[in-house]
């Protein structure tokens, strides 16, 4: 299931629910990201996110199904604010589950890879000194290509059965 | 009327985040329309840039791709969340 919402969410709660949802998974990974405080030297006073609905919820059900595919998971979660928010609020939660550890780590870290760098999301940071757009870093586009050029730990898994 | 809008950095350039706009008929697809709103809003080539993306009724599309007057056109600097 897929959530965009502009209110403050509790991650522990999202865990509660997904693991009841998940129940007989073998494995449940979650992730959480949070709204920094810092921004290299300067205090950081809020975020803001756009969206482009429906277009950015299409992408993340297109990311989800290709999770699915990749991998032998058995329930997954994402949650992602949008609009206004302040240092150390949750900004985003990925949840998947599967029969064992290792399609359940890569499936939400290829989630979060989706998530920095092809979803469709716009963020602004407010500082002391005023406010700038951020587009995603380098290493955040390098760390998305790493699931094109190789295949997971679960293909091979499978390759040498 | 067209339904233009500007996400992220342009929506600062545009000075607003949506507007409608009667395109002139020459401005036939994206790539004119591109060039036709970064001079409109002397925009010093912010429109015009390879890492802009536009989407027209909400599909991603390649330049130059026809438009029509009452498309919603989106321009979409890169993207990114999380």
């Amino acid at each position: 299931m897929i959530t965009l919402t502009p209110s403050p969410f509790s991650p522990s709660e999202a865990l509660a629910a997904f693991e009841k949802e998940a129940r007989g998974a073998g494995a449940i990974v979650s992730f959480t990201g949070l709204v920094r405080d810092r921004a290299g030297e300067t205090d950081v006073d809020g975020l803001h996110l756009q969206a482009y609905s429906p277009m950015t919820e299409n992408g993340i059900e297109k990311a989800a199904a290709d999770a699915r595919q990749r991998w032998p998971l058995t329930a997954l979660r994402i949650i992602h604010r949008i609009g206004d928010m302040a240092p150390f609020e949750p900004i985003v939660f990925v949840a998947t589950a599967s029969a064992h550890r290792r399609a359940a780590f890569e499936a939400a870290d290829f989630l979060m890879d989706y998530l920095k760098t092809e979803a469709v999301f716009w963020k602004k940071e407010f500082t002391k000194t005023g406010s700038r757009w951020i587009e995603p870093r380098a290493e955040d586009y390098s760390d998305s290509a790493r699931w094109t050029q190789t295949d997971t730990e679960t293909d091979r898994h499978a390759r040498h059965k | 009327m067209a339904d233009i809008l500007y996400f992220g950095r342009l929506g600062d350039v545009a000075g607003t985040g949506a507007e409608k706009l009667d395109i002139p008929a020459a401005i036939t697809d994206t790539a004119a329309l591109r060039r036709w709103l970064d001079a409109e809003k002397s925009a010093g080539g912010a429109f015009l840039e390879a890492s802009v993306r536009l989407a027209v009724n909400s599909e991603i599309v390649v330049d130059p791709h026809p438009i029509s007057p009452s498309d919603e056109i989106a321009f979409m600097p890169p993207v990114g969340g999380g």
